[in-house]
């Protein structure tokens, strides 16, 4: 299953970029293969704060609705609009096109996995 | 499901395309005095064209709903496997009693020396509801499940409001129904998870960390959605009274024990009971449900209204209370399904409704022995009635759940519950109830194993299922994604 290189990731299935003074978020390859097809997803509104750990948001799939948790607290900046008419871009291209937030804050202080340490929790999970 | 050539059905409007002239009924033509909707109507509820309409004649409607009835899947057709839904058999003498017009045609605002027999059914069913479950207290006035949960919490709330505490949280387990956490929050509460321990049960540890002064309640599913007995709840509802919180049991999985253990000496405060469940009234499109709650000592006060009373003149409503959280709908209940609870109840008797239980419980272990060496079991723990496999031995050849599911349509049953809980990947959640007999039970299970060899020797085969259905695979990311409800007359 791919892991790119160049993004951090959470215990939880999502990775993260920083981009600027912004994060950018979305969920992993293993994540959309787990959830399904996705059907519909909502996302939070720009100009909006987000708690970290707190539900900022849904995927909804063919087999169930999952809450999308904010991994960092801050004010959301932009939200994957695409998302609204091809929900199946978070399928096809998870860690592209189907990215779902920008959230203004920075990485420090989340707990989060190198592409390698990421690679070795996906392998104690299949097992 | 059925085999019989048949042409697709289409839908109301399409059956008469040109929407032209048939009509039900031909009424004589009105020749009162006449007034135009303009008139008397406000001009921004005015339509201004004729609303789409299907013109269909009586023989159209009888036709269109026969058919449809004759592609669908139903409890009188044989095993209805659904996990955690109890599909059972619905007893024809329920609906014989039902019809009697003493009942069905008693009115909710008759005075209650007119109704003293309807108002004797519901007393009757709550006392024998409160000995299945040896609790004190019941309503009969949710409409289902999920409204008997809310019931519940709404009267935990008061109960804490009495004590002069807000408390904000309640706990539910990662293994717990889809309504209990949304109970929560509609009640004004947040929803915290607590997770399962390796053997499918409340890990204790992390209840008593998540269990301080912020918690009101805790909701657990005994036995829970694995099908497995939260053995140490005791034990858990002694941790959570001890810091003040509340334990809502849900009963949806009350089919497992009626008659074997007492939801009341476990420590449950409100425990809703879904009649159409356990005590074989009609169920999903032949609804409507009933959820009666009955609760502990503690929340007696709080129990909504209407509710009956017995006096030393017979039976009456009682239509307010002190204390009360009020009412919960129109009236109380939906009478004639608590009547039909109560028949099977009775029919039945004591001893019948253990062995009821009994049974269920060992057909879904009679399941589970037939197929633990073709399906993989994610928990070993001892099952009660339902069991979880899941697909991940048959994913290896590309076969899912959903495919497994597909297929059993072709060897006439109904698929299990699919992909809950989602503690276990790719589940196959399979409750058999003790409704239909040995003989279903072993023709499901050579059913599943033929679909596990299949998924072997020609996944292909599985994977393009169902084959012999009217309708075949449909393809339900494309109808989740482009939802038409609405006919759009494109002719």
């Amino acid at each position: 299953m791919s892991i790119p290189q160049d993004l951090l990731y959470t215990k939880s299935h999502e990775w993260v970029r920083v981009e600027g003074d912004s994060v950018v978020i979305g969920i992993t390859h293993y994540a959309q293969d787990q959830l399904g097809e996705v059907v519909f997803v909502e996302l939070p509104v720009v100009g909006n704060a987000v708690e970290a750990g707190e539900e900022m948001g849904t995927l909804e799939s063919v087999k169930a609705v999952s809450e999308m948790l904010a991994p960092l607290s801050g004010e959301v900046v932009e939200a994957n609009e695409a998302l609204e008419d091809s929900p199946d871009l978070v399928n096809q291209s998870p860690f592209d096109e189907g990215w779902l937030v920008k959230i203004k804050g920075s990485i420090e202080g989340m707990d989060l996995l190198d592409p390698q340490s990421y690679a070795a929790l996906l392998e104690a999970e299949q097992h | 499901m059925k085999r019989r050539a048949h042409r697709d059905e289409p839908l109301f409007f399409e059956r008469n395309p040109k929407r032209r002239g048939r009509q039900g009924i031909l009424l004589p033509t009105f020749d009162g005095p006449s007034t135009q909707p303009a008139s008397v109507l406000p001009a921004e509820v005015l339509l201004d064209d004729r609303p789409l309409w299907p013109d269909i004649s009586e023989m159209d409607l009888v036709t269109h709903f026969h058919r449809l009835s004759q592609l669908n899947y139903a409890v009188d057709e044989g095993l209805y496997p659904l996990g955690s839904c109890t599909m059972k058999y619905n007893p024809r003498i329920n609906e014989a009693v039902a019809g009697l017009s003493a009942f069905n045609a008693a009115h909710p605002l008759q005075p209650d020396h007119q109704v003293q027999g309807v108002l004797e059914v519901m007393w009757e069913l709550e006392e024998t509801l409160k000995t299945i479950t040896g609790m004190p207290g019941v309503t009969l006035q949710p409409a289902a499940g999920a409204h008997g949960e809310l019931a519940g919490i709404l009267m935990i709330r008061k109960a804490l409001e009495a004590r002069g505490e807000s408390r904000e949280i309640i706990l539910v387990p990662d293994s717990a129904h889809g309504t209990n956490p949304a109970t929560a929050a509609f009640a004004g509460f947040r929803a915290v998870e607590i997770p399962s321990g390796p053997d499918g049960t409340v890990d204790l540890q992390a209840l008593d960390t998540a269990m301080n002064e912020n918690v009101a309640a805790v909701m657990l599913t005994v036995p829970n959605t694995l099908g497995v007995f939260e053995h140490r709840i005791v034990e858990i509802a002694e941790l959570v009274h001890s810091r003040g919180g509340f334990v809502y049991m849900d009963g949806a999985n009350l089919n497992a024990f009626v008659g074997r253990a007492l939801p009341g000496l476990m420590g449950a405060d409100a425990m809703h009971i879904n009649l159409h469940k356990t005590f074989s009234t009609p169920h999903g499109g032949g609804g409507p449900g009933a959820g009666p709650v009955t609760v502990s000592e503690a929340l007696l006060p709080y129990l909504p209204v209407p509710r009956v009373v017995k006096t030393d003149d017979g039976f009456s409503m009682l239509w307010s209370g002190e204390n009360s959280i009020g009412s919960l709908r129109g009236f109380s209940g939906s009478f004639l399904i608590l009547l039909r609870a109560l028949v099977y109840m009775r029919g039945m008797g004591g001893d019948g409704l253990r062995e009821m239980s009994e049974t269920g419980v060992l057909f879904a272990n009679i399941i589970r022995k037939r197929l633990e060496g073709a399906y993989h079991l994610q928990y070993d723990t001892p099952t009660m009635h339902e069991v979880v496999f899941d697909d991940s031995e048959q994913v290896k050849n590309g076969v899912h759940n959903t495919d497994i599911a597909k297929r059993l349509l072709d060897y006439g049953f109904h698929p299990p519950t699919m992909s809950f809980p989602l503690v276990v990947h790719g589940a196959l959640m399979i409750e058999p109830t003790e409704s239909f007999g040995p003989e279903e039970i072993d023709a499901f299970c050579e059913a599943m194993l033929a679909i596990a060899k299949e998924a072997e020797e020609t996944p292909d085969l599985v994977r393009a299922a169902p084959h012999e259905t009217p309708v075949k695979r449909i393809d339900e990311v494309r109808a989740a994604r482009n939802l038409k409800v609405r006919f759009v007359d494109e002719a």
